[in-house]
This record gives structure tokens, sequence and C-alpha cells, in this order.
């Protein structure tokens, strides 16, 4: 190969690790010096495509515990690979210090390259900076937190029954959308050691059990500690309800969990809050990584170290990424947030350097500063999708894309056309779109408000119906009956108006038949 | 420079137990679709892989969801061409259209997937209740035997071949001049005799001639070793299939009116079971189909098992069928016969008294293996149970079933029953059959 006297990183487009090496550091240099980014160490796996398959399915992490969903999930994406001739991610990036990159070896030289820049230093970056990931996540705790989930929950497989340990995992898969925390910070995750202390206590307490304990004629006491207990009840209430994760509260609560059926909900729930942040961020943190691989790319291009034809193959691959059919196409199927994520940069960017008189108006704090790097890195660390949209959706960008909106009620047999892309419709577009990627109003509001502890054990749930929307009867029965499953007595769900606070519906697991 | 980890070596199937899993737990439903598509299926077919459709219960994962169908929503579309505010737009009929992204979640409830062989296997083995050893048995798909094939370099010490490994050693020595023992007693000796005889100048130098000599031959076999490790060859084995050879199974079953859909079902799972069994065990199987009711004939599978045909019940021509049928395509001298029938039991008694005689006389002698199962209402098994006595068929048979080993018989009124038939062909330690 003679890449090192033309100055090309690679030709062809076949790869070795000593090519992949050299593109790494030449990639690197230019993000870190000129782009200024900040990165994990990085690790790059290459695996087959049907280990993509198996990464896929058990929700794009490299270990995971067993479930059947996940062999359900699996058989799909091998059809969709198969049949449909969809084609697998290129990559996938593990938001774990180091940062995992996984690449597929049937990737060309060219598209490795991009994949690089791509997930090894734009996903990564955004990573370890945007403040959602430094607050909310644990980056360098994640993969051994699931090195033990996954041989927990084997464990617990040989000792209590598939059949036991599915039950709970279904249960809690059901509610992982009420499992995370939104508005509190999650307490760190424990330590390694912690959990090993956990679990020889649990051990422990199992070897030392002995029923004859349970003869023991309990204390004079017995009486008055009911009602104790009554006052604990209350003054828990007062401290804990309402609660809006289920999961928190079922695995600390629940009165017929066993210790390793707490611990299973735990892991679930931890899993749920993880992968929380990157709903919440899915188009800046693609917008960061596909701004970065065509910024980076064409720099490398500029300098002669990619040769015309890899250039080509990394312009087609990104075109493709970045492709947004209008609504009434057949391909459209919502909003590309790799195709919004990198308009919004690039807008930011031609802010900065070249602003007009309308962005003067209405970005006055960053139109024409000049220093484009420094503002976005600035709003890719402490922004979200919601907030980022509200601040950065620019009139041209609006024009650009000729976006609108329509309301839709589900009594009317027409839809409404509200805004366009004109003066009036500018903010009100902005804000619509926002709050389109605001998690918080887009799943369910769903709240343990009250229980009776004392009585008959009830569990009150709440459910704000925010604009009439309710829930779909099947699939609410059914997540129902499994809260029942966790929590051992009657649950009730109320629906109620978050405006008026006035009751929409109301449905209990004593109606509904198992 | 960055970490770089290949795992494309790693085990693949991460996700198999995950896959055992979603199987189990889907078991009860896959079960019922394989066991329709061997219903409508071929008897050889059961032995592949077969695609079924994602069961719909137990595999739902049901979630807080908001109903599509409710409240008011606001979309923001890209792309807007001629809309202008208040514009009104009709909704689509049904399902996608604008502002509904396709829901994922329908579709990923709603496809097929392929079960490979040995899961197939499994459902269908599910309720034969058949022992842990023959359901081993009829999955593993070749049977290889070690054969002697030349020789190799490398291979454990009991397989050293001696006569090669000294022919080696033999030529090596000639070659390289290796001294012969009898080269180096012929000095010795005469050096003994000069050393005895009195001493003179000539002896003297002969001598030290001739133990120089000797040194010299004996450092010379020292260095040149009698077998040499590059003389040593080993018998190589190559694990070859076993020569199976061919077999034919005849299916007759009666079809008159009294044998309904349940019989049929019943009995076509008894011919799948011994058909898969003789796959195993032969290079080549194949299968007759004789229906029959008070005629017989040879017919196609589609015709065996789906179409009627009105009638008495006479057994004896099917034997009589069968028969004709050996004698002109498959002579017991290169083809081991089997023979599955099923029926209801009804006979009429003269012709029962024939049946015996056929069997007696020329049919059993061709056959390796008969099996005869009766199909009856599972009441009646209450009644029947283990006694003797029963349809004139019944008796009749069970008079062949005392005379000759390979004549197996038993009645069934549901799957569980069927193995037993089979008990002797399964438990008997596979001999290949050689044809001639």
């Amino acid at each position: 190969m003679d890449a090192g006297t033309s100055g090309l990183l690679f030709s062809g487009s076949d790869w070795d690790f000593a090519t992949l090496s050299r593109a790494h550091d030449a990639i690197e240099k230019i993000a870190t010096e000129e782009l200024g980014l900040d990165v994990y160490p990085v690790q790059m796996e290459v695996i087959s495509s049907e280990q993509m398959l198996d990464a896929y399915s058990s929700i794009g992490m490299p270990l995971m515990y067993r479930h059947w969903s996940f062999g359900k999930h699996f058989l799909y994406q091998e059809l969709l690979y198969r049949k449909a001739g969809r084609g697998l991610a290129y990559e996938l990036v593990i938001n774990s210090n180091p940062c995992i990159v996984y690449l597929m070896e049937e990737n060309t030289m060219p598209l490795q390259a991009l994949v690089t820049a791509h997930a090894a230093f734009g996903h990564n970056h955004f990573f370890k900076n945007n403040y959602l990931f430094r607050q909310w996540t644990d980056a360098g705790s994640i993969l051994s937190y699931l090195d033990f989930a996954k041989s927990y929950i084997t464990r617990c497989e040989e000792r209590h029954g598939l059949a036991a340990v599915e039950e709970i995992l279904d249960a809690a898969h059901a509610l992982m959308e009420q499992g995370v925390f939104r508005y509190r910070r999650p307490p760190k995750l424990s330590s390694e050691k912690q959990r090993e202390g956990i679990r020889e206590r649990l051990e422990y307490e199992e070897r030392s059990y002995n029923d004859l304990w349970r003869t023991i004629p309990k204390s004079k006491s017995g009486e008055p500690a009911g009602e104790a207990e009554s006052k604990i009840a209350e003054r828990k209430r007062s401290l804990h309800l309402p609660e809006e994760n289920l999961l928190y509260f079922l695995e600390k609560n629940s009165l017929i969990l066993e210790p390793w059926q707490r611990e299973i909900i735990r892991i679930v729930r931890i899993v749920a809050q993880y992968f929380y942040p990157q709903r919440q961020t899915q188009v800046m943190n693609e917008g960061c990584a596909t701004f970065v691989h065509y910024t980076i790319m064409n720099t490398l291009f500029d300098r002669g170290q990619i040769s015309e034809g890899a250039m080509l193959e990394i312009l087609r691959s990104h075109s493709n990424v970045v492709f947004q059919p209008a609504f009434d196409d057949q391909r459209y199927s919502g909003i590309n947030p790799y195709a919004l994520g990198l308009d919004l940069m690039q807008d930011i960017q031609r802010i900065c350097t070249e602003p007009t008189a309308e962005d003067r108006d209405w970005f006055p704090d960053i139109a024409g500063n000049g220093d484009w790097r420094e503002t976005m890195l600035d709003a890719w660390a402490n922004h979200r999708d919601e907030s980022f949209i509200r601040q950065y959706l620019s009139p041209r960008l609006i024009r650009k894309w000729r976006l609108f909106t329509l309301n839709d009620a589900a009594n009317e047999a027409h839809y409404q056309v509200a805004s366009i892309h004109n003066e009036r419709g500018y903010e009100k577009i902005r804000s619509a779109l926002a709050d389109s990627y605001d998690v918080g109003t887009s799943r369910s509001d769903i709240q343990v408000v009250d229980l009776d502890l004392l009585g008959d054990r009830h569990l009150r749930l709440q459910h704000k119906v925010r604009d009439g929307i309710v829930l779909e009867e099947e699939s609410r029965d059914a997540t129902l009956r499994h809260v029942r499953k966790l929590w051992g007595y009657d649950v009730s769900l109320q629906g109620v108006d978050a405006e008026t606070g006035a009751s929409v519906y109301e449905c209990s697991t004593r109606q509904i038949e198992e | 420079m960055p970490i770089f980890i290949d795992r494309r070596l790693n085990p693949k199937d991460k996700s198999l137990g995950n896959r055992q899993r979603f199987l189990r737990r889907a078991r009860e439903e896959l079960k019922h679709s394989i066991r329709d598509q061997i219903r409508t299926g071929k008897i050889s077919d059961v032995d592949a892989e077969h695609a079924v459709s994602m069961p719909a219960k137990g595999t739902s994962e049901p979630r807080f969801d908001d109903a599509k169908d409710s409240g008011r929503r606001q979309h923001v579309l890209p792309g807007n061409k001629h809309f202008a505010p208040g514009d009104r737009i009709a909704k689509p009929s049904q399902g996608g259209g604008i502002g509904s992204r396709p829901g994922k979640r329908v579709s990923e409830d709603d496809f097929r997937f392929v079960l490979s062989r040995e899961e197939v296997l499994d459902l269908f083995f599910e309720d034969l209740e058949l022992p842990d050893m023959v359901k081993l048995n009829l999955k593993e798909i070749v049977a290889f035997k070690p054969r002697r094939a030349g020789f190799t370099v490398t291979g454990s010490a009991t397989n050293i071949n001696v006569g090669r490994t000294m022919r080696h050693s033999h030529g090596r020595r000639i070659a390289l001049k290796r001294p012969k023992r009898r080269d180096v007693e012929a000095v010795q000796q005469e050096l003994a005799a000069l050393e005895e005889a009195p001493p003179n100048a000539a002896t003297h130098q002969r001598i030290a001639e001739l133990r120089e000599e000797l040194e010299r031959l004996e450092r010379r076999r020292r260095l040149i070793a009698f077998v040499d490790p590059i003389d040593i060859r080993f018998n190589r084995f190559d694990p070859q299939p076993v020569p199976n050879a061919n077999a034919v199974m005849f299916c007759l079953m009666d079809v008159s009116g009294s044998m309904g859909e349940r019989e049929k079902d019943l009995a076509k799972r008894f011919f799948v079971l011994l058909h898969l069994f003789l796959k195993r065990r032969y290079d080549r199987t194949e299968i007759v189909f004789i229906r029959h009711t008070h005629e017989a004939q040879e017919v196609d599978e589609e015709t065996f098992f789906y179409s009627t045909q009105s009638g008495g019940t006479i057994v004896s021509t099917a034997l009589e069928e069968m028969r004709r049928v050996i004698d002109e395509r498959y002579p017991s001298s290169e083809w081991n016969i089997y023979a599955a029938q099923a029926s209801d039991g009804d006979n009429s008694v003269t012709d029962s008294e024939r049946c015996i005689s056929l069997l007696d006389n020329e049919i059993m002698r061709l056959c390796q293996y008969f099996a005869y199962v009766e199909i009856i209402d599972e009441r009646e098994s209450h009644i029947f149970g283990s006694t003797d006595n029963g349809t004139s068929l019944w008796q009749a048979y069970s008079t062949v079933d005392d005379n000759w080993p390979n004549f197996q018989m038993t009645r069934i009124a549901k799957a569980a029953d069927i193995y037993p038939v089979f008990r002797r062909l399964f438990t008997k330690q596979p001999t290949p059959q050689k044809s001639g």
C-alpha cells in the first residue's frame, strides 16, 4: 500500500487493523485539536453481522440477562435483515467508559472511517459531556453492573426456576416506562463491593433461617405495634407519595416480594434509567455525531487524506442516513433525527458565521459571534432535544423544511392545518416541535397516589390525562395485571383530567378477570 | 491509538438462550401449528425446517400505551407544499398516513419465522412420550463409523502400524548405510582372534586399525537410530457414514367410513414416526401407500390421507396388494421392508383367517418389521385396556403376534400410545442392514 507516500490514509475498500488505527489517529487529531471534542477512551470491537443482530435484540448492550422477549426481537430483526433486505446499522456505540464502538466486519474501509468519526468521537463526546448523561448515568460502572445483573438473574433462574424469574421480569418490563426518576436524580449505582455485601447478607439470612423462630410467641407489644405501624404508614405516605417511579415504589414497598424479586425489579429499573437520557436526546445525539463525521470527513478530504472514490462512498452513505422524505411521501415515517439534528447543527454554524438580519433578531446572543465551535460545544453540553429545539430552531430552517402543524382531534373527520412556515407560525411550530420531543409529555404520566396499608392494601394509581388522550384498554388491563402481580393486592387506576381534575375513567384489577 | 478487539470469532449463538426461552413460552401454540403442518403436509416433510407464524398468546409485551383514537394532538410535519392555516385535510381511512408513524409493535407481533429441524422434531415428539434415548437417536443425522484410510505420520500410540514403520526404518537404514550387527561382530571376532594370538608388529597395527574401525562402526550405529521418529506411521481412520441400504415402508390403512378425522390424524403420526426411524437408518427410504376398503389399491399420499371411499372392509386385500407390490418392485433381497398398518379393527371374520395365513406364510418372511395399530375411542380404551378380546382383526393378529417376534401390535386412543408399538424397533441397537 502506498498510502504513506501519497498522504492517503487508505486506498481501496479492504481494511485491516493497522489501517483502522491510522484512520482513527488522523480523525482523533482533527476531533480533539480542531473541534475541541472531549471523549472517553475508545475501545473498538469488530463483530460479524450475526453478532450485530444479537446486540440489537438485547437492546444494544454487549451483556444482557436472558429473557424471552429478546429472543422475539431477535427473530424480528433477523427477519427484517434476511427477508426485507434492511441493512443493519454500521455501528453501535455504548455509553460506557471506555466507550465501546462496534464495527461491522462487512463495512468497507471508507465506512469504517465514517463510523469511527461518527461513533467514537461524535457520540462519545456527547455521552461524556451532555448534562443528562453526566448526571443520570454512570458510564464507568454500567458494564460491570450489567455483568452483575446477568449473573444474578442466572443464579435466580437456577435457584427459583425459569418460570418464577420470567414472571417477575415480564411484570417489570411492562412497567419499564414508568420505572424512571424523571425529576430527581437517581441514586448512584452501588459499587461492586456493596452489591457483594448485600448478596452475602441475603445468603447469610437464608442459611441461618430457622423455622423455629416462627413459633416463638410474639412480644406483648403486638397490639400497639399495629398502631405504630399505621403511624409509620401515614408518615411514609406523607413523605413518598405521590411516587412517579412505579418500579421503585413496588421494589421498596411491595409486601409480597422476596428479596431476590426486589433485586430483579431493581435491575430492570436501573436499565430503564440508564436509557432514559438517550430517549431525551435522540436528535441532538445523532445531530452531534452526524455533524462531527461530516465535518471531519470533509476536512480529511480537503487535506488529501481521503481519495475521491472513498469520499464518494462516504457521501453516499451520509446522504442515505440524512434522507428526509416529505410527509406525503410513501417512505415517510416521522422526522429523521439524523436529518433534523444535522440541519440544526449546521444552522448554528451558519448563524455564528454568516448571520442574516433575521438571525440577529432571533438569536442576538450567538448571531455573528464567529465562534461556532464553542457555541456548539456549549449547546451539546447543556441541552436536551426539547430545550435545544426551543432554543435553536431558526425561521430559516422552518422554511427550509417547510414545517407545518396539524391539529388532530380524535372525534373529527379532518385534520386542521394550524400553523405553517410564516411569521405568525414560526414560534408556534417551534414550540410544537419542541413539545413533541418532550418525553415528559409524550409518555403517559402514571403515579402511585394512595394505598391503604391497614385495610385491604388496595393500591391506587392515577393517570393524568392530558388533552383527552386515554390509554389503550387491552394493554392497560394487561399491564395492570402485572402491577397486581408485583403488588400482591388489588390495584386500581384512575384517569384524571390534567387540567380540570375531573375523573375520566376508572378501572381496577377487581373488574379485570385474570 | 484505540484498543481494538476482534470479536468475530466469539461464540455466535449468544441469543440462543433467549430463543429457547421464547420458544418455551410459545410452546403450546407452536405445537399446534406444527401439528397442523404435519397433518396437512407430507410424511417426509416432517424432518425439516418449518416456518411458523408468531404465536399470539403469551408473547405480547403490554405497557401503558396511548390509545390512538382518543384526545387531541398536534403533529409537526415536514414538506408543506400548498397548505395555509385553517385548511382541512381528510383523515386517511385506516392505518398509516399523516402523522402516524408506522407502529413497529404492530408488525413485530405478526410475522413468520423459521424453526429448525431439531425444534420441529422436539415439538413433534412432545406428546408421543418417546424415551430420551430414542429422541436422540431420531435427531442424529447420520451414523459414522471409523474406517481404515491409509497411513498418517501423526496419531496416538495405539494406532502405530508396526509393519509400515519397520519398512520405513529398514529403508532408511540401508540408505544411510547403518553398519549391520554382522559387520560389527565380524570386526569384533577378528579383533579377539588377533588379541589372543602372540603379538608382533603386524598384528599390533592391525589391532589398532580394527579398534578404530570398531569405534567408527559403533558411533555410526549410535548416530543412526534403528527406529527414528521419522519412520513411524500410524493407521489413519476416516469417519465414514455407515453404509445404509434401502428401505421401503408400506403404509396400510383402512379408509372406510368408520375412519374419521381423528383416526386418520393418529394414523398419520404413527406413520410419521416410523418414517423418521427409517430415515435415520437407511440411505434411501421409499413409502408405499396402500389404502383399502373391500378392495385395496396403491395411491399417492394426498389420496391416502384425504380422499374417502365407501365400501366394506376386507383387510386381506391390502395385504395382497402389498405382496404384489413387493413382488413387482421391492425384492426382499435388496430392500428392507417395513410395514405399518392402521385400522379401526373392523373386518369380516372369515377374512381375518385369510389375513393370518397371508401373514404367516408370506409377508412376515419378507418383512423386517410389521407394526399394527388399532385406533380406538378413548372410551373404549377403558374397556379393552389390556385384555385380549377385541375386534376380529385384533384377535386374528394376536395369533400372528405370538408366532413372529418382528410383529408388533397395540391399541391406541391418543398420541402417547403410539410409541409402545415401536418400542422394540428403538430399543434394539441399530445394526446396519446390508443389502444382499
